[in-house]
């Protein structure tokens, strides 16, 4: 597709970038045929002693100036740069990109192959696909989870037994491939004093101090405002839309009453990006085992 | 001429001269403080006073006030006893120093509380850029006007350099900051995308090209041979650098842009043209240091000479750097390291400032009725520390940037990255620490400087000047 949305603006740009070039050329010659008259001055004073030599440009200099002008135009013949004129050698930055990314797909596709060929459990426990996939971890996950994995606020830990989505295998690659919208809608309807009860309820679901009378008011709104809804009537949560287990210790956004008192008002709103776009396959397949060896051993 | 005598206009150039110096002070010091939150990033306190909102006031206080005042201070100076004319413009002339205060005051105040364009180098709201261009269209009045009534036929070579630093910046302010404003605080480009970007650093690189070379070149063409007491080299060579380098410059900005979004054939346009600005750009240099030869003893013991002739070394060595830079598959390397980061300070601290610092120690004895500096060894001293300075930087952020390119391309046999980003970070601590101390170094200066510029004004007389006459013309 070319650049431009007329043929004028093609012929203007070979214009203007060949009459620039040409320009340079011709000012140097024009002037480098000046009479000169070296170690006297040109016969004007400013300022009581401004003054300037006419001298010649040094040789090596104006030499300097016709090789870069030669050097453009060379450039300019081999590559894109003439307007739509795509230069002798084909170049493109797409092409290059693409050449190299396959060279390098080439070189590491049986590699990728064979554990590709492997269960994910298998590859888990596999040193060296390991080692890539720390690797792999480091360039494309730490950001948001951690260099150790652990995460932080509304980032969650890899590193223990618990899952917004679930940690089985197969989970853990659909999350990596296709992402996670996570929604908790927010509740400011209730009103703030129904919400601090609600907050309280859930600081006592998992042993948290708290005020028993509001915790008490809390669970029958729990049920009433459709809580349970997402979070189960056991509060324990629902992999399949990634509600969260409110009875264990594991907090993404906080356990203090004013934090939860903040997520029940607003709600939260959260997203794991989708890589297999991006990734390819392999790569999320090898991510999906490390991820999964992250958690092996954690209760 | 009969009656009252004709006297020069001091009083602004004493204005823009002080301030060249405060503003430096102040620029240099956050530059220090953004230098330091590198190597220890618990000092980025609150919002207001982050890494992300100091850095565009560090580098709009560096480029616009400091460099900015030193500009007008030689500006006004120059044109003046090189048109034997009194400064043109009337009210125009103060207004061109209040007003250019106002904006800087404005721009500490608003990048701090985040009232940005984000546009580098141009981040300042609608509001501030209104008043820029009042400013500085007034600036063309009174330099193009003072040109219009000179006494000489012949346009000194420093005029030139000062009018097209003048007229292309103001064209490049306008073009660049075009924006629909949203309130008084906040506006959108007019500019989308990829066209953005192309605005954006042909912007960028001309007000590196016309702002801080050209505008800079005719601080040199008038110092230079001045302090030198010698007539400048070659006026041909002049002539064809001059028109060689305000042509080509314009082309140059597609090279910030390689391996991006930009078509393929404006890349390589900014990047042959960006190689062919190496002979224009030299040509200044030449021409500097040239001046000097017969003369090479004068070195020795002039300061002011030194802080001249190195401000030319550091430039010519940039620009040097800068079109090797440009070349693609160099650029492939060394872009979005502190390779670049080190590029800008060499030309920033190492011609920029010495070229201005040198400019402003000539010019301070003579505004202020004095025979010479208070003292010629502190201004040696000056030299010895900025010239460290500079040189801690450059090399720190050489060293830091090419191992951040080589770490950040790195990859290992199975085609992942060998080094994760944040590896590069902790590789880059001990430069960084470096750099902060050539900062500290080149601050130190500037505050040698300030104890040095008081002393000479304490009681001193600042008697404008009688217009001295046009020698006797060339037939």
């Amino acid at each position: 597709m070319s650049d431009f949305v007329s043929d004028f603006w093609n012929l203007y740009v070979v214009a203007i970038v060949v009459g620039s070039i040409l320009f340079c050329v011709i000012l140097l010659v024009v002037q480098g045929k000046a009479t000169f008259t070296p170690g006297k001055t040109m016969g004007h004073v400013w300022d009581e002693t401004l003054e300037e030599y006419n001298n010649p440009m040094p040789k090596w200099w104006s030499w300097m100036f016709i090789i870069t002008v030669i050097f453009a135009f060379v450039y300019l013949a081999l590559y894109p740069g003439l307007g739509n004129f795509k230069g002798m050698l084909g170049w493109t930055a797409v092409g290059q990109h693409k050449a190299e990314v396959d060279k390098m797909d080439a070189t590491v596709k049986p590699l990728f192959d064979k554990y590709m060929a492997m269960d994910l459990k298998a590859v888990a426990a596999d040193k060296t696909a390991m080692e890539m996939g720390k690797r792999l971890y480091l360039t494309y996950c730490m950001q948001c989870h951690g260099a150790d994995a652990r995460g932080a606020k509304g980032f969650p830990n890899l590193t223990d037994a618990d899952w917004l989505y679930g940690g089985e295998p197969e989970q853990i690659k659909e999350t990596i491939s296709n992402g996670r919208m996570g929604v908790m809608p927010p509740h400011a309807q209730l009103g703030a004093d129904t919400i601090k009860d609600v907050a309280n309820f859930v600081r006592s679901l998992s042993g948290l101090p708290n005020d028993a009378t509001r915790a008490a008011k809390g669970k029958e709104t729990f049920t009433s405002a459709g809580c349970v809804g997402c979070h189960g009537p056991e509060a324990k949560g629902m992999h399949a839309i990634g509600a969260p287990n409110l009875t264990d210790k594991v907090w993404l956004y906080g356990s203090s009453e004013a934090t939860i008192t903040e997520t029940i008002t607003k709600g939260r709103q959260n997203q794991m990006p989708a890589w297999k776009e991006f990734l390819g396959e392999a790569k999320v397949h090898l991510l999906s085992a490390y991820v999964l060896s992250l958690s092996q051993g954690a209760k | 001429m009969s009656g009252t005598q004709t006297t020069y206009n001091d009083k602004v150039v004493r204005q823009f001269a002080v301030m060249t110096v405060i503003w430096g002070i102040v620029g240099m010091l956050v530059g220090v403080i953004i230098a330091a939150q590198l190597v220890w990033p618990e000092l980025n306190f609150g919002p207001w006073l982050h890494f992300g909102r100091l850095r565009p006031l560090h580098t709009n206080a560096v480029i616009f006030a400091f460099g900015g005042c030193a500009l007008f201070a030689t500006s006004y100076w120059c044109v003046q006893r090189t048109s034997h004319a009194r400064l043109w413009g009337g009210p125009l002339i103060p207004f061109t120093f209040w007003g250019w205060q106002l904006i800087i005051v404005l721009a500490a105040v608003t990048l701090p509380l985040g009232i940005t364009s984000g546009k580098e180098y141009a981040e300042l709201e609608w509001p501030i850029d209104l008043l820029i261009t009042a400013v500085w269209v007034s600036y063309a009045l009174v330099f193009f006007g003072t040109i219009a009534v000179r006494k000489v036929s012949h346009i000194y070579v420093a005029n030139w350099f000062f009018g097209a630093f003048i007229i292309a910046v103001a064209l490049l302010h306008i073009v660049n900051s075009m924006a629909m404003p949203v309130n008084l605080t906040k506006s959108y480009s007019m500019y989308s995308g990829v066209q953005d970007a192309m605005i954006q650093w042909w912007y960028g690189h001309n007000a590196v090209g016309f702002f801080l070379t050209a505008g800079f070149l005719g601080m040199m063409y008038y110092f230079v041979p001045k302090q030198a007491g010698r007539p400048v080299y070659s006026y041909r060579l002049s002539v064809v650098h001059f028109w060689a380098l305000i042509f080509t410059y314009m082309w140059a900005g597609p090279h910030h842009l390689h391996y991006t979004a930009l078509p393929d054939w404006t890349q390589s346009v900014g990047m042959v043209f960006s190689l062919i600005l190496l002979a224009p750009s030299w040509g200044g240099m030449i021409n500097g240091i040239m001046t000097l030869s017969g003369a090479w003893h004068k070195l020795r013991d002039d300061p002011v000479l030194k802080f001249l002739i190195t401000s030319l070394s550091f430039y010519g060595m940039s620009t040097f750097e800068g079109p090797m830079m440009s070349i693609k598959t160099v650029n492939a390397l060394s872009h979005y390291t502190d390779w670049t980061v080190g590029h800008v300070h060499s030309g920033a601290l190492g011609w920029v400032a010495m070229v201005s610092i040198g400019s402003i120690y000539y010019l301070l004895p003579r505004l202020f009725g004095k025979s010479e500096m208070y003292s010629t060894k502190l201004v040696t001293a000056h030299f010895w520390v900025a010239t460290i300075g500079t040189v801690l930087y450059i090399a720190s952020m050489w060293i830091a940037g090419v191992m951040q390119g080589l770490m950040w391309r790195a990859v290992n046999a199975d085609g992942t990255l060998a080094y994760s980003f944040v590896e590069s970070v902790k590789g880059s601590y001990p430069f960084w620490a470096i750099r902060w101390l050539g900062g500290v170094l080149f601050l130190s200066g500037m505050l040698i400087m300030a104890y040095n510029m008081f002393k000479t004004m304490a009681g001193g007389k600042t008697q404008d000047m009688p217009v001295v006459a046009p020698a006797g013309h060339h037939a």
